[in-house]
């Protein structure tokens, strides 16, 4: 006992005598990393092997700028200008000479090499961090050659999950309505592109209308909203396939369908006599189920991603706010108390935020909100903008902004934004024609 | 029971004399800032008091000595030669007058006029200083005693921050410089620890020797994988500020320095 007093005694007197200096550092800046990208090293016979093949004339540096374009967008990196690259490519994929590239104050350095084996594409990466000197990941992967932009996609996912410690949203596509034509006589098409806007395809022909089309978990599926005989009704489209179906036999109209996390169940609207309310459908046994009963109108349906709970907007409290209840209908609880109307809540793929649309004093605002409502911010304002949907790693959100083409505030033009989180890095997502309703896939390979 | 009364009573009063002895050292540390600022002066003092504080002295006893005469007529001389060993304004003096005499209208006159002038104002500046300094020391006299008294209490002062670290403006210096490196990773979660608490090693001119990540089984913690990628944007931002803006003095206490970086504050901003 004795000596354990005195053991305690001996820790409690040098306290004083040993202390070092600390240091709070509290604040760091946000600007984007500089970060080297260098071509993909590709040999001679490589190169024309690929040249046939996807008539591109060096595939490395191809693949290495749409690694460069995915992490400029991010705006969490500052790709830096290759002019000012000392070291060349395939030198610097095997040992980089770090003082080179901390000398053009790049802190990461990506570098690596693309051959042609067996048919396929064969890409190996590494990244470096230029200021500890040292190898941070070495990645290697093989594909079919025509894969190749997705090849760029994928690294640009692990860098970035290595640098910032979340999952990435570069290998993902996003789903939209294509729309052409004058207001009255509008032609919307589904679409699918990949997120940097390239590899655009349309799913349908334009001869009905289309909305809110929503992927899958597993991004096989999309459900989506279209009329058919001027009755709106829920869809199901595989897209590999192309086969259509209607979702369950409702006698009238359903709308804002979205698919329940584990990709079981579509949660929709379901409208009869002027009140509308929240069923969910299963899609193997087709048992439908009523959510919520009750003579206001309840719509835009969103699970949390565990799928416990089910976020809606409702006009039971006079105006349009948004709900949370568990996801059988009990225990509803209002979470937006701020002034003005809220709709379109999405919960967001990391369960800690509800992004939505909101109305007030006719300017729309997309904004996020924790999931009991608290930390209410608005991310963006304009004319007319709404339905957010979130990138699959919940810091970005992709919706649809309105905007007027001329002075006179004739003719419109509606396209896909996107932002992040911090409110910053607003972006115009490019598309051929005009866009609206995106919606955000998972990430397709894992 | 006994025994264990007579422990426990043996190692309260213990603890009560080291709380007395330590505690007033403690309770020094909020009190760190109105001494601080007087370090600040203190170090000015060191440059400019301290050469100063002779002369006067000097100055002093030949104002006891002589009372009525002009300090200026004796002082000038002495600081020109002392602070002038090239001892340009006699020599030109001669020469110029020389020159003044030999040539009249010549171009060097005009630069011989010039050097005059500065010649004269560096004289003058000279005489000025003294002048202040000695109607500064006069009143000074009187409070000297004092001051000598207030020296030592700043020093005092001086020695108990010693102890205990940096002073609020070196430490502000060093957090800057490196708030400045440090780029946040975004991706962090929101509900997590995200303070890493980095020990350096450093020499004299800043660099660093070693770095140590302290709680470094963190990193390879299953779901912890962002507390890895934390702790390396906070070496990056230490090797990149390298060298750190330590100050010039004091190298023992600073050198084993720790840094704690917090994220937190700035992500939920």
């Amino acid at each position: 006992m004795l000596f354990r007093y005195l053991f305690i005694l001996l820790i409690l007197l040098p306290i004083k005598a040993f202390a070092v200096v600390e240091v709070d550092i509290t604040r760091g800046n946000l600007n984007p990393l500089p970060v080297a990208v260098s071509p993909l090293s590709i040999d001679k016979k490589s190169k024309n092997s690929f040249k046939e093949i996807l008539k591109k004339n060096n595939i490395g540096a191809e693949i290495s700028a749409i690694v460069e374009n995915n992490l400029k967008q991010s705006g969490l990196f500052n790709p830096l200008n290759k002019d000012a690259f000392l070291q060349k490519p395939d030198i610097a994929n095997l040992k980089p000479r770090f003082e080179d590239w901390n000398l053009i104050k790049a802190q990461a350095l990506i570098t690596g090499k693309v051959t042609f084996v067996d048919e396929k594409l064969r890409v190996e990466f590494r990244l470096w961090d230029v200021l500890a000197g040292k190898e941070m990941m070495a990645l290697a992967f093989t594909t079919v050659p025509s894969n190749w932009r997705r090849v760029g996609h994928i690294i640009t996912d692990k860098v970035y999950e290595r640098l910032t410690g979340e999952k990435g949203y570069f290998d993902t596509r996003i789903i939209y309505v294509a729309e052409e034509g004058p207001k009255t006589k509008r032609i919307k098409k589904l679409a699918i592109m990949d997120q940097d806007g390239f590899n655009n395809k349309y799913l349908t022909l334009g001869n009905e209308l289309v909305l809110t089309p929503r992927f899958s978990p597993t991004n096989q599926m999309v459900t989506y909203l279209s009329y058919f005989r001027n009755l709106p009704r829920v869809y199901l489209l595989d897209i590999e396939t192309g086969l259509q179906e209607v979702v369950g036999d409702f006698p009238g109209m359903t709308f804002a369908p979205r698919f329940s996390p584990d990709g079981k169940k579509i949660i929709m609207s379901f409208a009869k006599d002027g009140n509308s309310d929240i069923y969910t459908m299963d899609l193997e046994n087709r048992i439908v189920e009523r959510i919520t009963n009750h003579p206001s109108i309840d719509t835009s349906p969103s699970y949390s991603p565990d799928g416990k709970y089910i976020t809606f907007n409702s006009d039971r409290s006079k105006y349009q706010q948004i709900y949370v209840m568990k996801s059988n209908g009990k225990d509803v609880k209002r979470i937006s108390f701020g002034n003005g109307l809220y709709g379109t809540p999405v919960w967001s793929p990391r369960g800690d935020l509800i992004a939505f649309t909101k109305l007030h004093k006719g300017k729309f605002y997309i904004g996020v909100m924790r999931t009991d409502g608290s930390g209410e911010r608005l991310l963006t304002e304009n004319f007319y903008q709404e339905a957010p949907s979130w990138s699959p790693n919940g810091r970005v959100l992709i919706f649809y902004r309105e905007t007027k083409t001329d002075s006179k505030g004739k003719g419109f033009s509606a396209k896909l934004w996107s932002i992040d989180l911090t409110g910053y890095n607003e972006k115009m997502v490019d598309t051929k024609t005009d866009a609206s309703d995106p919606s955000w896939s998972s990430l397709l390979s894992n | 029971m006994n025994r264990n009364v007579v422990i426990s009573f043996g190692l309260h009063t213990l603890l009560v004399i080291i709380t007395a002895m330590s505690l007033p050292f403690l309770a020094k540390k909020p009190i760190d800032l109105p001494p601080i600022v007087s370090v600040e002066l203190i170090q000015i003092a060191d440059k400019t008091n301290i050469p100063f504080a002779p002369k006067a002295k000097k100055i002093i006893e030949k104002v006891k000595k002589k009372e009525k005469k002009l300090v200026s007529e004796q002082a000038p001389p002495k600081v020109v030669k002392k602070q002038k060993p090239d001892a340009i304004p006699l020599p030109d003096e001669k020469i110029e007058k020389i020159k003044k005499i030999k040539d009249e209208k010549q171009n060097p006159k005009k630069v011989e006029t010039e050097v005059k002038q500065i010649s004269e104002f560096e004289k003058k500046e000279l005489f000025d200083s003294n002048n202040i300094a000695a109607l500064i020391d006069k009143s000074k006299v009187e409070s000297a005693e004092t001051n000598k008294k207030l020296d030592k209490i700043t020093q005092d002062q001086d020695k108990s921050i010693d102890s205990g670290g940096l002073s609020l403006s070196e430490e502000d210096a060093l957090k800057a410089q490196i708030f400045g490196c440090w780029s946040i990773p975004l991706g962090l979660p929101y509900n997590e620890n995200l303070l890493v608490r980095i020990r350096l090693q450093l020499k004299p001119d800043g660099s660093i020797i070693k770095t140590e990540i302290i709680d470094h089984a963190r990193m390879n913690k299953p779901g912890q994988g962002f507390y890895k990628v934390l702790a390396e944007s906070a070496l990056r931002a230490v090797k990149l500020c390298q060298p750190l803006r330590v100050p010039s003095k004091g190298y023992e206490k600073w050198k084993e320095l720790q840094l704690n970086f917090d994220a937190r504050e700035m992500l939920e901003g």
